[in-house]
């Protein structure tokens, strides 16, 4: 904490400056990939990060104050809802399935929901807060509230050097706390570190995984030479024969994108059912036998989706077995015990 | 991925050691357009069954995107400049159409310009340029590691009349897949661009016909050959035949 402190004629003027916090990049990024995107106009800042993380946990920021962004986003759950579909505070189900938050600062198209919708963490968290069927509540409402709190206003003047509390500081600070949520310490970051090795069966399920002639996950969902495990980008991988969300091409409007989705990244499974964007597989064996024998084609089924008119890849039952093992190998179990990433 | 720079290094060699320095040095870029047998493709024309290849294969593209690197421009005393870096062009996204080094050249002739499609072996290591990593341009290790070269995706209406994905993605060439593959023969190949005098800063204006990829020497039937071509060697080498006449040198704009 520093004060700096400076006194014009009469008058004290206490000028807070925050303490830069800068992210803590792990090495295999560092390594591999190119830098995350951090906007100049919020650095991250102890202060900062702190009072996101309080915002993150506080339902406050709903109407009835009953619901939290933790409640959709579970540290427990690599932040993401055990729930296939999440209740708001109306008990309105919507038909998305959560997401799990992480490594969120190397989205370099900074696209974020399962359709992109929205450009920047900053920007994307102004929308849970007023959705009607999650947090319910209006951004007049919600600075009000944080602007009468007992501890907002210098919390806010510690992080922005203001304690006029406004929606686009509210969301400066969660971004800062979410751009801090890093994964990358699991079983499979520990052997590419040289720190453990993998069991035949977790080394053969990557070997499927990178095969072109088995499972050819590799060309969306990153290697040993991309940790973040997914591209990030948008693909219809065979899901429904008919399209009934049209993800993308919602946003785009172009019918080209109709029921793409963003690619999930692979860390973390083990935390994170169920899957794909309306949470429809329960279970990684469904995931795998989706993409095995039963997709589904349609005009926009991305072109590396192999062997559609067989249903898929046909994988053994023994790489089946062997996959859904290397991919659990993902998970960073130090990232869901991380204290730092609790509420307290 | 648009804020990458496509550089992460140049190694600006000089080779030569005889030039007389009175010349006045100049930049120039790379600009790369692409066609159909002579008919303009960009990213608008993706997406729709629109191209007939020389089997007779109706066929969309999806995604097209490729590496050149090593630009080399040589003069006949001997003086050889070589630029040692990469530009990943992606025409899905209409990014890196234009890839303009930092380093510059001296005005004059120079009997033959040239780049490298893909990477020459040497070039071509495991996982070592981050900007290429994140787009995830690899090569899996069993396959020799290093990148792709290109990436042309797309659909075809198949012998049943459906359309069925292609994946053209020209790699090394690998063999005997796993710990230790073997390399048949190199697939990159250098794009000779021919003679060109050099006057004022300069545009080479780069076409690629898309339709030479299936077209000489080998006729490609896209009903035999679409998908799961990376392990398939003989189709690597097929494809860096017919990737020969790909490349051509339009104009140069100075
Ligand atoms: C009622 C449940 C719910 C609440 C509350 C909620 N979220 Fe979400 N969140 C979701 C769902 C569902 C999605 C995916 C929606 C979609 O793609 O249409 C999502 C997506 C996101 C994403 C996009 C992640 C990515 O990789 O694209 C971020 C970031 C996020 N939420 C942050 C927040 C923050 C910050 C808050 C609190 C201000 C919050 N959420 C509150 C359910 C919730
Ligand atoms: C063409 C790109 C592509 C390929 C290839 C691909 N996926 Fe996916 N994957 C996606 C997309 C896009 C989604 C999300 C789709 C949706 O929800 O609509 C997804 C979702 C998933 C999910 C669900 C994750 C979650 O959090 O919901 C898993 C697990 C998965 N893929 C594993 C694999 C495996 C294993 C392979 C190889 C057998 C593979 N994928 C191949 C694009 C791809």
């Amino acid at each position: 904490m520093f004060f700096i402190c400076f006194s014009c004629t009469n008058e004290k003027v206490d000028t807070y400056s925050p303490t830069p916090s800068a992210l803590q990049i792990p090495q295999l990024f560092g390594d591999k990939i190119i830098n995350p995107v951090i906007p100049f106009d919020n650095p991250q800042t102890v202060e900062g990060i702190a009072l996101g993380k309080k915002l993150f946990f506080d339902p406050i920021l709903s109407a009835d104050n009953s619901q939290a962004c933790a409640d959709c986003h579970k540290p427990e759950n690599a932040f993401t809802d055990p729930d296939r579909f999440s209740d708001g505070i109306n008990g309105t189900l919507g038909t998305r399935n959560s997401m799990p938050l992480f490594n969120l600062a190397w989205n370099y198209d900074e696209a974020f929901f399962w359709d992109g919708r929205a450009f920047s963490l900053e920007h994307q968290a102004f929308n849970p807060v007023t959705d009607p069927i999650e947090m319910a509540s209006t951004w007049p409402e919600v600075e009000q509230k944080l602007q009468d709190h007992s501890e907002y206003p210098t919390l806010f003047n510690q992080a922005f050097g203001t304690s006029k509390i406004d929606s686009s500081l509210v969301t400066k600070a969660i971004a800062q706390f979410e751009r801090t949520l890093i994964s990358s310490n699991s079983k499979f970051d520990k052997y590419l570190l040289g720190e453990t090795s993998l069991t035949p069966q977790e080394l053969n399920g990557f070997n499927v995984f990178m095969d072109e002639n088995r499972g050819d996950c590799f060309h969306c969902h990153g290697s040993e030479n991309n940790p973040l495990w997914t591209d990030n980008l948008f693909h219809n991988n065979g899901l429904d024969a008919i399209i009934t969300d049209l993800g993308l091409g919602e946003v785009s409007g172009d019918p080209a994108d109709n029921g793409k989705f963003k690619s999930p990244s692979l860390r973390n499974l083990a935390f994170t059912a169920p899957y794909m964007h309306d949470g429809r597989f329960a279970t990684l064996d469904d995931v795998i036998d989706h993409y095995s024998e039963g997709l589904q084609d349609s005009p926009t089924i991305d072109p590396l989706m192999k062997k559609v008119a067989q249903g898929g890849v046909q994988l053994s039952p023994q790489d089946k077995a062997d996959l859904k093992a290397f991919l659990l190998a993902l998970s960073d179990y130090e990232f869901i015990n991380n204290p730092a990433f609790k509420n307290q | 991925m648009n804020k990458i720079a496509s550089i992460i290094f140049i190694l600006f060699s000089l080779l030569s050691c005889s030039s007389d320095d009175d010349n006045n040095t100049v930049s120039f870029s790379l600009n790369f357009s692409h066609n159909w047998d002579g008919t303009p493709v960009t990213n608008a024309d993706f997406n729709t069954i629109k191209f007939t290849n020389a089997e007779g294969d109706q066929l969309s593209i999806e995604r097209l995107r490729y590496l050149i690197s090593d630009i080399k421009l040589e003069k006949s005393n001997g003086e050889t400049i070589i630029i040692e870096a990469y530009n990943l062009v992606d025409v899905t996204n209409n990014q890196n159409l234009i890839f303009s080094p930092t380093a510059t050249i001296s005005e004059g002739t120079y009997s033959k310009v040239s780049f490298i499609f893909g990477f020459k072996n040497e070039k071509n290591l495991d996982g070592v340029y981050p900007d290429l990593n994140t787009v995830s341009w690899n090569v899996p290790a069993m396959l020799g590691g290093g990148y792709h070269y290109m990436q042309l995706d797309g659909k075809f209406l198949n012998s049943s009349n459906m359309e069925q994905g292609y994946n053209y993605h020209a790699i090394r060439a690998a063999d005997n897949p796993g710990a230790n593959p073997t390399f048949p023969q190199d697939t990159f190949f250098e794009v000779n661009l021919g003679s060109v005098t050099i006057s004022n800063n300069a545009v080479f204006n780069i076409e690629m016909n898309i339709a030479q990829w299936f077209k000489t020497p080998h006729t490609w039937d896209l009903n035999v050959l679409n998908q799961m071509l990376m392990p398939n060697s003989a189709a690597q080498i097929m494809m860096y035949d017919n990737g020969q006449n790909v490349f051509s040198l339009k104009s140069v704009d100075q």
